[in-house]
């Protein structure tokens, strides 16, 4: 039970990820499939993003003090007060990937339908043959 | 200028794709020009930063003068300054030889695919050559969505078979970020030399193991070894002619370059063989897709179908060097790095001519192919040789440092599938000699070798790039003892 309170939140990214992955290999509609490598995406990101976040943390920008000559004051910064920038960098990366698959790969599926006249990945295959 | 020339290899292909598409409104076949010079420019910068490599040491770049953990830093040493050579070269040669193709497959794309094919290449130059785990990911990202693009282009079946690939590819990809952010949790940096540190300080646990797994399962995946290859064949058989010529070489080399760079300079090359000893398994792998590809290859008709095959056998080569465990079958994985893309790209090139002369490229229409094509048939000889394994090409090489290699770590069942795919090849290859020289073309009468089938030759923009690379496999195999020497011993000098 204090491990499920502990790690609540990759457990829950681990079920995102494995529905998502699922989707993507067993699924047959094609859509269906985009959708859920969008979901498998997701579970990266938040995986990425609980792993910087904190608790009682902020926003990673730090609010320069200054004083009444408008000098900045020299304050020490306690990394516990801010949540790790870089994760969030990183994902704003890979969302953006994410779209661009995602964009691609509906491109993908309606040259599909418009060849075959299906989504559906069986009767795709015995156009095929 | 000479500084720069790491950053110069990556930035002019990125800058001048945008340019391609722009000059290409007004004046297609100025595209093809552009992409000619993006290239050869690329090359001698890659050149550049070989020689330094080789007399001075390893380089290392870091954008932007923000030092190497916090900042993306681009690594250059004995293992990928050759492959970014090669890399370019290929894509130089490519660019060369796509330009009746395109003009006849694609008709009025051509700006879009050397838009296309130029940005596909930065990103696989860039995996080479950067020293950051999660830039690797993003340039990762950037060759496979170029990729999905460019294979889709011909349209018809072309249009499932990517939809196949991009599926299978953005597993893989999602893998090695998931891998990465195992890393990430356990060392607190991306850079990979700095992971490698902060590693090796600590012990192993069962994460790092976690992140080891996925970033591998990813990097198969993307390479198409065996039980994963599926999406592979397809995806290469349905494209247009250039853009297989283009990725048949690159793609899965890359990806093989990528494997082997996690196993020496992120994780630790003793804690793969002497902790986790799973080489006989992966080996074993190995065997497979070797077996697998070489008799899946013998049932095809196709011959671009049936080298799609062939490239699933020579992936089975490679990993299963890299996880013998031993100087000798490291040297032979990575050189084969090398000879593997020149010499698919020798075939490639040369199906390509027969596909754009005769029209499709299935066994019965090669009859006679040799008295009506000639110079190709010289060029495809000598890939055919080099997959064989005759001296003096580099697959012979390659072969013998993997075989000797495979001898070392007591093998067999790796010596004994290299020796079996050698002849397995040697009966692909002389089958289509056999019916290309000793059959006469369907209109003329059986067994009567007529003197008066027409020659009719590709035209000189394709030849030159394949008697080129045709000469390129000959001469790498000459030189196999200073590449071995200058690039791979030092390197490997570094972990065995």
């Amino acid at each position: 039970m204090e491990f499920i309170i502990n790690y609540y939140n990759y457990i829950i990214v681990v079920i995102i990820m494995m529905l998502g992955l699922w989707g993507m290999l067993a699924l047959s509609n094609l859509v269906k499939k985009l959708i859920s490598m969008a979901i498998f995406q997701t579970g990266i990101i938040l995986f990425y993003i609980s792993m910087g976040a904190k608790k009682g943390a902020s926003i990673p920008i730090i609010k320069q003090a200054y004083d009444e000559h408008h000098h900045p004051i020299h304050q020490t910064i306690n990394n516990m007060d801010y949540a790790n920038p870089l994760t969030q960098i990183l994902m704003l990366t890979a969302i953006v990937v994410g779209v661009a698959t995602l964009g691609l790969g509906l491109a993908l599926t309606q040259r599909v339908y418009s060849e075959h006249k299906s989504l559906h990945e069986d009767e795709i295959l015995e156009t095929l043959s | 200028m000479i500084e720069q020339a790491p950053a110069l290899i990556v930035v002019i292909p990125l800058i001048s794709a945008l340019f391609i598409t722009i000059i290409g409104l007004y004046q297609p076949r100025f595209s093809w020009a552009l992409t000619i010079v993006t290239f050869a420019l690329s090359s001698i910068f890659a050149f550049i930063c070989l020689q330094h490599v080789v007399t001075v040491g390893p380089i290392s770049y870091v954008f932007g003068n923000w030092p190497a953990p916090f900042g993306i830093e681009y690594a250059i040493d004995h293992l990928n300054a050759l492959i970014v050579l090669m890399i370019s070269v290929v894509a130089f040669l490519v660019a060369i030889y796509s330009k009746h193709d395109i003009a006849k497959e694609l008709g009025d794309k051509i700006p879009h695919f050397y838009s296309l094919f130029t940005l596909l290449v930065t990103g696989l130059l860039g995996i080479t050559l950067t020293g950051d785990a999660f830039n690797l990911y993003v340039l990762l990202e950037i060759s496979a969505l170029t990729s999905y693009a460019l294979l889709a282009l011909s349209g018809g079946r072309a249009y499932i078979a990517t939809f196949n690939y991009l599926i299978m590819g953005t597993i893989g990809a999602c893998f090695y970020l998931l891998g990465v952010g195992y890393l990430l949790i356990n060392t607190g940096s991306l850079n990979m030399a700095d992971i490698s540190v902060i590693l090796s300080n600590n012990t192993y646990s069962y994460a790092v193991l976690a992140a080891f797994l996925f970033i591998m399962i990813g990097m198969w995946t993307k390479m198409a070894l065996f039980p994963l290859h599926s999406w592979l064949p397809n995806a290469y058989t349905y494209a247009p002619t250039s853009t297989s010529c283009l990725l048949a070489p690159l793609m899965t080399k890359v990806s093989v370059y990528v494997m082997l760079r996690m196993m020496t300079s992120v994780f630790n090359y003793d804690y793969i063989f002497n902790v986790l000893q799973w080489q006989s398994v992966i080996v074993t792998l190995a065997v497979i897709a070797i077996l697998a590809g070489s008799v899946l290859a013998l049932r095809q008709d196709n011959l671009k179908r049936m080298l799609t095959y062939l490239i699933v056998a020579e992936i089975g080569y490679m990993v299963g060097g890299a996880w013998l465990g031993n100087a000798n079958g490291f040297t032979g994985a990575s050189y084969h790095i090398i000879a593997d893309g020149f010499m698919t790209l020798c075939l490639f090139l040369a199906i390509g001519c027969i596909i754009y002369k005769v029209g499709d490229a299935s066994l019965s229409s090669m009859k006679g192919i040799f008295t009506k094509m000639p110079v190709t048939m010289v060029g495809f000889l000598v890939g055919a040789f080099s997959m064989i394994g005759i001296p003096p090409t580099c697959g012979f090489f390659s072969k013998w440092y993997l075989i000797s290699g495979a001898y070392e770590a007591a093998a067999w069942p790796f010596l004994v599938a290299l020796l079996i795919s050698s002849l397995v090849n040697a009966v692909l290859f002389f089958r289509i000699i056999e019916v290309g020289y000793f059959q006469a073309l369907p209109s003329e009468e059986p067994n009567h070798h007529h003197p008066n089938i027409k020659r009719d030759e590709a035209p000189l923009s394709m030849l030159i790039p394949l008697l080129t690379t045709a000469g390129l496999l000959i001469g790498i195999g000459l030189y196999t003892a200073d590449i071995v020497t200058y690039l791979i011993q030092p390197f490997i000098k570094n972990f065995l």
